[in-house]
């Protein structure tokens, strides 16, 4: 059911062009100067813990929030003097659901289709493709109060593409949903891009950002502070593997740290948590052995690949979801 | 999913406007049946209660009625505006903060090309629309009581009660639009909207008042949609009174439009 693209846009072309952006609210910097280029096609993520700075730049970008300073196109337009064209041709998935509640399902994404100036029947055939698609034609007339959480997250999804749009926007598209609704949202998301839209999301988990993203920024208190694709940023910012030694929460003021002597030499880097020390290595494995064979007993330990999450810990110093 | 997008940028306000249409019509469809009945039944029980029953009661000097010449009369137009106003309520105080807070359906409007002036002209379209329907059923049904003296001046007082009823929802619509927390609504009620009803000329001549509460009770734009109700469906007009009138209620159209399409944008930008 893909459309064919009809604009004529060479792949590549810029669809989001910030320099030096900012937005504030009163005294509060929610960003503060950010670069960011997001090309036709590409999947691009916005990568932080929350307060980062990442709604506030999706509402810029989805031209409802004016921009404080810096320069920002979209689809080579400024949203300052073209907002109704530039969100006529973009879909909005925003971190809450906005689908009016007392509506059934179907009327949801009618009334919103014709908020774009689609014809009737136009919206009418749109609506029944995309209830296909978010697998919702059995729920068409059931009202939106009665859908579980992820089917309103679809439904959401769905509204936003309703105009076809060349750059689709979500917010946090799977916070809140647990892992099997996740899993459906991921794979509809992802037979999107496949289908050649733009795709940008927030997003505070890891796994999120590594399975649909081409390339992200991580963001951290209204900055961003690294770019690149989700494996280029695990091989720039941290090692091959990870091992986790589990110790139980220390006590206060004692802390790891004193164990940090006793094994920081066995790891490229090492990270304390609470409840646990981080060992960067080429080969967890192997590391492990020497831990054991230095007399340490930790309560429990994992091997694990590297993740963004470890890149994050790496440069913000916390973890992402507290 | 993907390829050229089907939307469009609205021309005009009333362009994109017009697109909101289909989202009011939705609304009504599941709503009239009962708005329908309430607009049957209010004005009977009004004006069996107050006109006929209270009004059996009530030996009043005809002079003293502003033109009508029993009680009856001098209340059934006095409740056909007091109606207007309370459907107005009804429309933009709950309803609103439906939108803005707890669905957040303003916010699903406003990001598609739709912009806040075409949801704020729409939205008071739909409060015209409410307010046409409840009017015209009041007028109907109260017409067998025989105390209406012209069709014409019914049928003109029906646009009269659009602009009072615009004149009411503006400003009230602003102030809804921008408020974050609906127990302020408490207050509009008790201290806008029940001593309006009850003290704005609806019920009793406003010269009865002592002189500082008659001026208060001459400032209110109920007063105003009363009095000129009054006038055109009792047939006793009053040209360049009925102009003031006009004149006033206007004023307030244009004033709440301005604020309310003000203090929508500021609240959407959040």
């Amino acid at each position: 059911m893909p459309d064919a693209p009809t604009r004529s846009a060479a792949p590549g072309e810029p669809m989001i062009e910030a320099r030096g952006l900012r937005k504030s609210f009163g005294s509060f910097e929610a960003v503060r100067g950010i670069d960011v280029d997001v090309r036709r096609g590409e999947a691009f993520g916005f990568l932080g813990p929350n307060g980062a700075g990442k709604s506030s730049t999706m509402r810029m970008v989805a031209a409802v929030s004016p921009v404080t300073g810096g320069r920002l196109r979209i689809l080579g337009l400024d949203p300052a003097a073209d907002g109704p064209a530039i969100r006529s041709r973009i879909g909005v998935c925003p971190q809450e659901d906005t689908l009016d509640t007392e509506l059934s399902v179907r009327d949801n994404l009618y009334v919103y289709g014709r908020y774009f100036g689609m014809g009737r029947r136009e919206v009418r055939d749109r609506v029944e493709e995309l209830l296909e698609f978010v697998q919702l034609t059995e729920k068409a007339d059931a009202r939106v109060d009665d859908l579980s959480g992820g089917m309103k997250r679809r439904l959401t999804i769905a509204r936003s593409l309703v105009n076809s749009p060349e750059l689709l926007l979500l917010d946090e598209p799977t916070t809140g949903l647990d892992p099997q609704a996740r899993h459906v949202v991921w794979e509809r998301l992802f037979r999107l891009k496949q289908q050649g839209v733009t795709l940008v999301l927030t997003t505070h988990y890891m796994d999120e950002a590594e399975q649909l993203t081409d390339r992200l920024v991580v963001m951290d208190k209204g900055l961003v502070v690294a770019e690149g694709s989700p494996l280029q940023l695990i091989r720039e910012h941290s090692t091959r593997e990870v091992a986790e030694l589990r110790f139980g929460v220390a006590e206060p003021g004692a802390g790891h740290d004193r164990l940090v002597d006793r094994v920081g030499d066995l790891a490229e880097r090492v990270e304390v948590l609470p409840d646990r020390l981080l060992l960067y290595t080429a080969d967890g494995e192997e590391t492990l052995a020497k831990v054991h064979e230095r007399g340490l007993e930790p309560v429990a330990t994992l091997v694990r690949r590297a993740t963004l999450e470890d890149v994050f810990l790496r440069l913000t110093g916390r973890t992402l979801v507290d | 999913m993907a390829g050229g997008s089907r939307g469009s940028a609205p021309t005009s306000t009333l362009h994109g406007a017009l697109r909101l249409v289909d989202y009011w019509a939705t609304v009504y469809r599941r709503t009239w049946r009962g708005s329908i009945v309430t607009s049957f039944v209010t004005p009977l029980l009004y004006v069996l209660a107050m006109g006929v029953l209270l009004g059996g009661f009530v030996d009043a000097d005809p002079e003293t009625l502003e033109g009508a010449t029993s009680y009856l009369a001098f209340v059934v137009p006095g409740m056909v505006a007091a109606t207007t106003m309370t459907t107005v309520v009804g429309e933009v105080t709950y309803p609103v903060m439906a939108m803005t807070k707890w669905n957040r359906t303003y916010y699903s409007m406003t990001a598609t090309p739709l912009g806040v002036p075409d949801i704020v002209l729409a939205h008071l379209g739909f409060v015209a629309f409410r307010v046409t329907v409840t009017a015209a059923v009041f007028l109907a049904v109260t017409a067998p009581f025989g105390v209406y003296a012209s069709a014409l001046g019914v049928l003109v007082a029906l646009p009269v009660q659009v602009l009072l009823g615009l004149a009411l929802a503006a400003p009230l619509y602003a102030f809804s639009a921008g408020l974050r927390d609906e127990t302020a609504f408490s207050l509009v009620f008790r201290l806008g909207m029940i001593p309006m009803f009850l003290f704005s000329g609806a019920f009793f001549p406003v010269a009865n008042l002592d002189a500082p509460l008659e001026a208060l009770a001459r400032a209110t734009p109920l007063w105003h949609g009363v009095d000129l109700t009054r006038m055109l469906v009792l047939g006793v007009p009053d040209a360049s009174l009925a102009l003031v009138h006009v004149a006033y209620l206007l004023v307030l159209v244009v004033l709440g439009w301005w604020w309310a399409v003000r203090r929508l944008a500021r609240r959407m930008e959040q």
